[in-house]
């Protein structure tokens, strides 16, 4: 087991090397490709008047003179070891790892991951929650009474959960909880958990069930059909022979062994949550990772872009080893190696 | 659940029997969108404690489905089930599901035919044996661990202490079955029903399964239902031999009675098509031409008829009228419209002679 | 300043319109018709009061490029520093063409120009502090003006100092490298009250140049370069408590601001707090619910709100401003068939400035048909049409129009017209409506184009901003935006229609216009200390431009704002380009 997570852990790191060298690439030497020249790409960093001497200046501030074998290089050094970073009069020192300075405010990217983190973790972990439970649940009802009612009503609102847009479904309920009838506070209303929890836990309700909304209704439908196929075992009919209750049969019987398979989707899901659950942070004005990605994306801020890219592929494959090990633990005849 | 209640206009209402377990017009109906199944039409039986039943008949005659529905776990959803089925003074069909739950595993109990897929995968084996014991006696968890433990080693496991916290994929198929077998019998059944119990298993292994559902059958004193396809399983363990054909019963005898003296050409043609071990073979096996009948298009008349080779010999009777189960000699019945003398005679002359 | 205006690009509210349709509408809002009146900011600051305290909300679905004073080019950062930050001057907090005044702020006076317009002096008025208590000296007006003109580091905001400053020799390499006392020679600190800028040119605007954020005064201990904008110190009513890039920035009162030091601000709130990177869709929805005050980036409404904000109850709080934007289309006189005159008149005339309007969003969200290069917000503005067009009865260009356009093009030698490329961005679908509604107008006299669409970020850095790659891909015409960097029409055309414009990346004289009438007008109209002279040469200009042919304008930008039932002292301001004025803002 644990030799297990070592070759793991060192599977992850060639893992992130890979991711990062990948961002480089894209980064560098796509627009090169497509014929633009350093200066060019220097351009674009240094604000609206873009005179020869400024772009000489930003490709000098920013490393972009050097090729691009050699950033990539020093990026991997002050990972290992930090670096200094010049902001004009005062010079801040960034300690290992340091994770580079965002070509756009020159902010550190490390710091600024970890004062987003939070708010994605609150966002995602939240709807995470929420949405086992009521995917879950509702799979489960659903799968017993299949062909009810109440199993058609809700796989249609399933479908529909599936297909609506978080753009369509956040709006909506903005409209309708926070502005119609004032439950719930409006976008923008995040504040951090240690500052105020009670507003925290306010102003993430309806983020955490338009997110939980599309996921729970995937759940559902995955539940479902899990808990139909498990009802028809053997071991199910083994179960009752031996005149357990039903409530028993479905709950430590059949769901246990539907939810195995959930649980490697669940782990994915979650994963690239993590990195930032961008139209829902989007549409309620959560400032997380998501946003953070999409804005660095789109102002071409490399160093960020990298971070964020990091982070999530560190989540995703540290969730990953987690379900992985969690898997060994509830399927005895899974064995790691 | 809240499954709709089986039909029980027709339960019910008999007396109570004085056998242990008497199975009274039993009918076990699947509507589906292509017609009605009936998976069980009209069956009778009875047994008493001590003695064993075997239950023959291809897939698809409902032996099966009878046994399951003996123990209430037919598909409540979507099967319409009429007739009576007393347990030790107990009407079943008619009863209240939490009931029939209460007497599962407890008063009777079931081992199935893969022991791989009948256990969960996720629980050990011991966990799996104490779960069927504390649903019916309000036993610590210790105590509970001691009579599993118990129980592995009558069943012949070895080092039954240890064995106890492996998983069922730890265990040979033997053993596997074996355990299968403790887990039935750990609340002493009064009925135990064996559902082809020894059929995914090698047959080294097969005698031994069946040597000690024999032995712990005497050890408990439980009535037991073989259900098998396999003539030779219940030439070993039966008492008595019900044939099945598509839902009913073609012959109901004494296990002597239904080998040496049959009296439907079904069971002919079971015994034709059944390797024997115990003497030289003259020729080689002789299957029952066709294949099982439709259970939504149950041929008229004699169900068999489409594949019996004497059916002509009844003009048209055997198309046009059902065939009643009926008492021809004492303790044997048969359901044939052929004669009895005739059906002596075909036995006697043709069959007998090339087994 | 045409970069001032981040677009949401985040699809502007396409969802909105058939969702929220349904349940958002004006249920709220009170007294149908009772409120100030449809456009009636764009005349009068709205709803006066000199009512203090309470907290003005304002929300922007992006970002500051950098709130650092010294360091943005945002137009409403520069109306908004004004919160925290006081230049020597800035515009009257006022509505409409009064707007446009140029008033004296951290100075006591106007500029004193001497030299013929090459020397600048400015008196600060004394008392002033910082919201640590410290003094605002002369020094630090300078050191504002050198920090971010002159380093490598703070690159987003205007060089006009530097271009008009006298530089020292050898260069002078900012105060981050060039750590001498005395800095860069040109502005002379005499005494703590006074400041002299020397121009190496007459630049009569100068009021305005020192009217930008970069005036504001900077302590030197206190400079911390790239990381200022997260410790910005006050010299406003304002101080920031906090600015969190991505997140919010909060100000509360700076205790050492003097109502008698500063005649021009109110300082109404107590508390101002700016919440960035909201969804735009949702910030309408707040403004229209009164949970939010302002949109900070003043470009208007959402599409999917207009149909909101023009519903009976909704309109009185709704105003229809000239966004001080001009959208055109710019001819470069090097790609052929361009190069000749008569071609670029017959597309002057071919292009259906209506249907280029109707693709932009009609009047109201779109603007008005524009004839001149000069919006009408604009100091310096002249009316005049020189290729007047007509509209058919039933759409389209008349008759009468299209044979002016093909009399051209047979002048030209192109009489079955000609094939060319048209540029736009390809992330602002409008703009890109816009090219194709060009396309199908101009197509009917047979001039044949083909659109290429660029991303905004690199339109000008990389594509049509690169004289070479125009004319190696043959782009003959390009759809840009522009407003001025200040109000004038030296501000506003300078940068579009001079030869210095021209550069060989980045530039925004896309037509390559180095006309010497053209540059000699604006040239002598900036040395010509009378104003009313000035105006009127910017006048001339614009004629001239419009003579050459080679810029076609399309619409004057307008947009639907929206002021909330609550907000006060909430009028236009034609100096940051038609958003409300922020510096006198308050709630009820």
């Amino acid at each position: 087991m644990f030799a297990y997570i070592i070759r793991r852990l060192i599977g992850a790191v060639v893992m992130l090397l890979l991711v990062s060298l990948v961002t480089f690439g894209i980064f560098f030497w796509l627009p090169k490709l497509a014929g633009q020249t350093t200066d060019q790409i220097a351009a674009s960093y240094v604000g609206k008047a873009p005179t020869a001497e400024a772009i000489q200046d930003t490709k000098e501030r920013l490393g972009l003179d050097k090729p691009v074998v050699v950033q990539y290089g020093n990026y991997l050094k002050a990972l290992a070891v930090g670096k200094d970073y010049k902001a004009g009069p005062v010079t801040d020192h960034c300690p290992a790892p340091c994770m580079g300075y965002s070509f756009r405010s020159s902010q550190p990217v490390l710091e600024t991951l970890l004062d987003r983190a939070p708010a994605t973790l609150s966002l995602a972990i939240g709807a995470a929650i929420v949405w086992l439970g009521v995917g879950i649940s509702t799979g489960v009802v659903s799968a017993l009474r299949r062909g009810s009612v109440w199993d058609r009503a809700s796989m249609i609102i399933a479908l529909a959960g599936v297909s609506l847009p978080i753009y369509f479904t956040g709006l909506v309920s903005l409209a309708l909880f926070s502005y119609t009838f004032k439950i719930f506070p409006g976008g923008g209303s995040y504040t951090s958990v240690t500052d105020n929890p009670l507003r925290w836990f306010e102003a993430l309700v309806l983020p955490w069930v338009t997110l939980a909304f599309l996921y729970a209704a995937m759940y559902a439908r995955l539940t479902r059909a899990g808990m139909l196929e498990t009802m028809n075992e053997d071991y199910i009919r083994t179960a009752r022979a031996k005149g357990l209750p039903e409530r028993t049969v479905v709950t430590k019987h059949a769901l246990r062994a539907s939810l195995t398979p959930i649980m490697t989707i669940f782990g994915l899901d979650l994963g690239l949550l993590l990195g930032g659950a961008v139209l829902t942070e989007n549409t309620f004005g959560i400032p997380g990772l998501g946003r953070l990605a999409i804005d660095s994306i789109r102002s071409g801020d490399l160093p960020m872009v990298l971070g964020v890219t990091l982070l999530t592929a560190t989540s995703i494959i540290v969730i990953n080893l987690i379900v992985d090990l969690l898997y060994a633990v509830v399927d005895p005849r899974v064995r790691l190696g | 659940m809240t499954g709709t209640a089986p039909a029980a206009e027709t339960a019910g209402t008999g007396d109570a029997p004085a056998s242990f377990l008497e199975v009274r017009d039993l009918k076990i109906h699947f509507p589906t969108d292509d017609g009605l199944v009936k998976s069980v039409d009209g069956l009778s039986f009875q047994l008493e404690r001590g003695r064993t039943l075997g239950i023959v008949g291809e897939s698809g005659s409902g032996k099966s489905v009878t046994s399951l529905g003996i123990l209430g776990l037919h598909n409540k959803r979507n099967a319409d089930v009429s007739g009576e089925i007393w347990l030790d003074g107990k009407e079943l069909v008619g009863a209240s599901q939490a009931e029939v739950r209460r007497l599962r595993g407890r008063n009777m109990s079931m081992i199935f035919q893969d022991p791989l897929s009948s256990m969960h995968p996720f629980y050990t084996v011991g966990h799996q044996i104490i779960e069927a014991y504390r649903v019916h006696n309000d036993v610590s968890k210790a105590v509970a661990r001691k009579h599993a433990i118990d129980m592995l080693g009558r069943v012949g496991i070895p080092k039954p202490d240890k064995r106890v916290d492996d998983y069922p994929h730890l265990f040979s198929g033997g053993m596997r079955q074996r355990a299968m077998i403790a887990m039935a019998l750990s609340c002493d059944p009064e009925l135990l029903i064996a559902d082809e119990p020894t059929t995914a298993l090698d047959v080294t292994v097969q005698a031994q399964i069946l040597d000690l559902i024999r032995d712990l059958q005497q050890e408990f004193n439980s009535a037991v239902i073989m259900i098998t396809h396999d003539l030779g399983v219940v030439a070993e363990l039966a008492d008595d031999i019900l044939v099945m054909y598509a839902g009913r019963a073609a012959e109901y005898a004494a296990v002597d009675d239904a080998f040496h003296r049959p009296l439907h050409p079904y069971t002919w043609g079971l015994l034709g098509s059944m390797p024997r071990l115990d003497r030289e073979r003259s020729e080689r096996l002789l299957p029952i031409e066709g294949s099982p009948p439709s259970l939504i298009n149950v041929p008229s008349g004699c169900a068999f008829h489409p594949r019996c080779p004497y059916s002509e010999l009844n003009g048209d009777r055997s198309t046009t009228e059902r065939p009643e189960l009926i008492e021809l000699e004492p303790g044997h019945k048969a359901a044939c419209h052929l004669p009895l003398e005739k059906r002596r005679e075909i036995w006697n002359d043709e069959i007998r002679a090339k087994l | 300043m045409n970069k001032m205006r981040p677009i949401a690009v985040f699809a502007a509210g396409v969802v909105a319109a058939a969702g929220l349709a349904a349940c958002g509408g004006g249920d709220d809002s009170g007294g149908s018709g009772s409120g100030p009146g449809y456009n009636a900011g764009n005349q009068a600051q709205v709803n006066k009061s000199d009512k203090k305290g309470g907290t003005l909300k304002f929300g922007d679905s992006d970002d500051w490029d950098s709130p650092d004073p010294g360091n943005t080019y945002y137009a409403f950062s520069q109306n908004f520093a004004r919160l925290y930050g006081r230049g020597l001057t800035t515009f009257k907090p006022a509505a409409g063409k009064e707007s446009l005044e140029v008033v004296p702020d951290l100075a006591t006076d106007m500029g004193q120009s001497s030299d013929g317009g090459k020397t600048w002096t400015y008196k600060l008025r004394t008392g002033v502090k910082y919201d640590d208590g410290s003094t605002v000296t002369s020094k630090d007006v300078k050191y504002a003006v050198e920090r971010s003109n002159y380093t490598k580091e703070l690159q987003l905001g205007p060089k006009y100092f530097k271009q008009y400053l006298v530089d020292n020799k050898p260069a002078y390499k900012g105060p981050y490298e060039d750590k001498s006392d005395e800095g860069l020679k040109s502005i002379e600190t005499p005494d703590d009250q006074t400041i002299v800028f020397h121009l190496n040119t007459p630049f009569q605007e100068f009021d305005y140049l020192v009217a930008m954020s970069q005036t504001m005064p900077v302590p030197k201990a206190k400079d911390t370069g790239t990381k200022y904008e997260t410790a910005i110190v006050s010299s406003g009513p304002y101080k920031v408590d906090n600015y969190t890039r991505g997140k919010s920035m909060t100000l509360s009162r700076n205790p050492n601001w003097n109502q008698s030091t500063d005649p021009i601000r109110k300082a109404l709130p107590d508390k101002i707090e700016v919440q960035v990177k909201q969804n735009a869709d949702d910030i309408d929805q707040r403004l229209l619910a009164g949970s939010l005050d302002m949109d900070i980036a003043g470009v208007g409404v959402q599409s999917g709100t207009q149909p909101k904000v023009l519903t009976p109850e909704q309109k009185p709080y709704v105003d229809n401003p000239v966004q001080g934007f001009l959208r055109f289309m710019s001819l470069n006189q090097h790609v052929k068939p361009l190069d000749n005159k008569h071609c670029r008149v017959a597309v002057q005339y071919a292009t259906d400035k209506v249907a280029a309007q109707t693709a932009y969003g009609g009047p109201l969200a779109g603007g008005d048909v524009a004839t001149t290069v000069l919006p009408p917000s604009v100091d310096g503005y002249t009316k005049f049409d020189l290729y007047p067009q007509k509209q058919a009865e039933n759409g389209g260009l008349d008759e009468a129009t299209v044979a002016k356009a093909k009399q051209e093009l047979q002048a030209c030698g192109k009489p079955d017209g000609f094939s060319t490329k048209i540029s736009a961005r390809s992330d602002r679908p409008k703009e890109v409506a816009m090219a194709e509604a060009i396309q199908q107008s101009l197509a009917k006299v047979g001039i044949k184009v083909s659109i290429v669409q660029y991303p905004a970020g690199d339109y000008f850095n990389k594509y049509v901003g690169v004289p070479k790659y125009v004319h190696e891909h043959g782009i003959g015409m390009m759809i840009m935006a522009w407003a001025a960097d200040w109000p004038t029409g030296y501000g506003f055309l300078a940068q579009i229609v001079h030869g210095d414009a021209i550069k060989p990346s980045g530039g925004n004289n896309l037509a390559e216009m180095d006309d010497p009438a053209v540059n000699k007008g604006l040239d002598d109209a900036i040395a010509n200390p009378d104003k009313a002279a000035r105006m009127k040469a910017y006048g001339e200009v614009d004629k001239l431009v419009m003579g050459t042919a080679m810029e076609v304008p399309l619409v004057y930008a307008k947009a639907l704002m929206y002021r909330p039932k609550r907000v006060t002292n909430a009028g236009i301001t034609y100096s940051y380009g038609g958003m409300y004025d922020y510096l006198n803002m308050g709630v009820e």
